[in-house]
């Protein structure tokens, strides 16, 4: 077997307290980052949700003709934040408003004359729905000379814009600062592991070793048990998720690439880690 | 082979540890150096295996200028040389045969010509039946040898010994000097660093004294002494 990765292996076995230790302690720290990770997809997929109801609607003069509300869809519909443009008629729009509205369905029925103008609902594109785009496309709606009025829940967009802002910022900087605390922690960790062989590493530099011979079993020991500590993060995230679902409420896991860049995150950590520490150790002996 | 000239050497916090040290020590001699502890001993052993830099003169070891040899450098010279120290230094998880492999390995030496090598030095310093053995299994004698036969097996040109004999009884200390006269006798120059005189009594070897971090005696140069040496 390489030498490399015997002596990285040995270390599990003459170490095993330590590299126990190691191991578990890059996963706690990681479950902590994934935790958080968790919770940023779950207020993600749940702002998405409340942004798809994001909507403009164009009331149109009573009287339009047909031919020209599809004109006026098809073009609407080319716009570029726009996802989809659906023309409601007289009649639907009363229809609909009778199967919504229980409490009023009997005044709808006796109502001798439709009151409900015919509209166009608009849909925008994902990445457009925020305040400034449905600003912009509510504007160039009433430009159209048969729209009598456009409405969309201005207070509304402009709130989930914030809501959205505010999701990102804490997201990011709670976030780093959960990597960072992760980073030292494991640092410090893999850093005892390079302390506990420095006489062994004194000993290998006497009798001629290289620097890069000297590094590589711990870059590879540090790399394993990143991956190791990593996979044992996302064990114990799908633990808390298992929970979570059973008693308090319905949430999303991570996907496959989200658990794969966990992994890989820890696995980097490892690697980074040791390069630093053992660097550190034999610049300084 | 070893030539130091006008050597100086400074520790930051320790004033001068060596003042204007020079000789000079030819391929396979046989040399002790002597003095008392903290006369600087361990430091020319040090400044020859470059694990300190020296603050001015000239160190030349096998063909390296010392001053000039960078950092990446400092294997190749290593390999040249064997050193053995008063404490052994074995890694204590590995057994006697493993901890002398390990020092063909570091080098990079083929794989399959390592077990028979590790064997020969085993047998030559008399440690063939223990070679399974982990050091705290080893006598402090035993420990010495397999530290030696590590030292051997890259077949080095000087032998660097710093009190090889400090933590061993008198029997054990015999045994081990009787093997570096063995190993010298077969062309390897070594220098031994200690302050046993009787040791030193016993043979007929160049002795260079050092007090206070001056070269203070040298067999080689200077006229020979009867009491001269200092207990």
């Amino acid at each position: 077997m390489n030498l490399v990765i015997r002596e990285a292996l040995l270390t599990f076995r003459r170490a095993p307290l330590l590299s126990t230790l190691s191991v578990t302690t890059i996963a706690f720290s990681l479950f902590v980052v994934g935790l958080f990770g968790l919770v940023a997809v779950n207020l993600q997929d749940a702002l998405r949700g409340v942004a798809e109801r994001v909507e403009i609607v164009a009331y149109l003069l009573p009287g339009t003709p047909i031919e020209t509300i599809t004109l006026a869809e098809k073009d609407i519909e080319t716009f570029p934040e726009v996802q989809s443009a659906t023309y409601v008629s007289e009649d639907s729009a009363l229809g609909r408003a009778r199967g919504e509205l229980v409490e009023f369905r009997d005044v709808l029925q006796e109502l001798e004359r439709n009151p409900l103008p015919a509209s166009i609902e608009v849909k925008l594109t994902p990445r457009f729905r925020d305040a400034e785009h449905v600003n912009e496309v509510a504007e160039r709606l009433r430009g159209f000379g048969f729209v009598d009025d456009v409405r969309f829940g201005r207070d509304w967009v402009e709130k989930l814009d914030r809501l959205r802002q505010i999701a990102a910022a804490v997201g990011l900087v709670v976030g780093a600062a959960f990597a960072v605390v992760a980073i030292i922690i494991i640092g410090t960790t893999i850093r005892m592991a390079v302390l506990q062989r420095s006489r062994e590493i004194a000993i290998m530099r006497l009798v001629g070793a290289t620097d890069g011979f000297i590094r590589r079993p711990f870059l590879l020991q540090g790399a394993i048990k990143g991956m190791l500590g990593g996979v044992a993060a996302i064990g114990l995230s799908y633990g808390a998720y298992v929970l979570i679902n059973r008693w308090l409420l319905q949430v999303a896991f991570f996907s496959r690439e989200q658990a794969l860049a966990i992994v890989g995150f820890g696995m980097l950590i490892g690697l980074f880690g040791s390069a630093a520490s053992v660097g550190r150790h034999l610049r300084r002996v | 082979m070893i030539k130091l000239t006008n050597v100086f050497k400074a520790f930051p916090k320790g004033g001068l540890a060596l003042k204007d040290v020079s000789f000079h020590i030819a391929k396979g001699e046989f040399v002790f150096l002597t003095g008392h502890s903290g006369a600087g001993k361990s430091t020319v052993l040090k400044l020859i295996y470059a694990e300190e830099p020296v603050t001015s003169g000239e160190v030349r070891v096998s063909g390296f200028n010392l001053a000039e040899l960078r950092r990446r450098d400092v294997p190749r010279l290593r390999r040249r040389l064997g050193i053995v120290f008063q404490d052994f230094r074995l890694l204590e998880e590995r057994t006697a045969e493993e901890n002398v492999a390990f020092a063909l390995e570091v080098t990079g030496a083929r794989r399959a010509s390592i077990p028979a090598r590790v064997m020969r030095v085993l047998t030559q310093v008399g440690l063939a039946a223990k070679a399974q053995a982990s050091p705290r299994e080893l006598s402090g004698g035993e420990q010495q040898r397999v530290a030696i036969a590590r030292a051997l097996v890259n077949e080095p040109t000087v032998l660097l010994a710093d009190e090889p004999t400090g933590n061993l009884d008198e029997r054990a200390t015999r045994g081990v000097f009787q093997l570096l006269r063995d190993i010298n006798a077969s062309g390897t120059a070594v220098v031994m660093a200690t302050h046993d005189l009787d040791l030193v009594r016993q043979a007929p070897y160049r002795v260079i004294e050092l007090q206070e971090g001056a070269l203070v005696y040298d067999s080689a140069v200077d006229e020979p002494r009867d009491q001269a040496v200092t207990p």
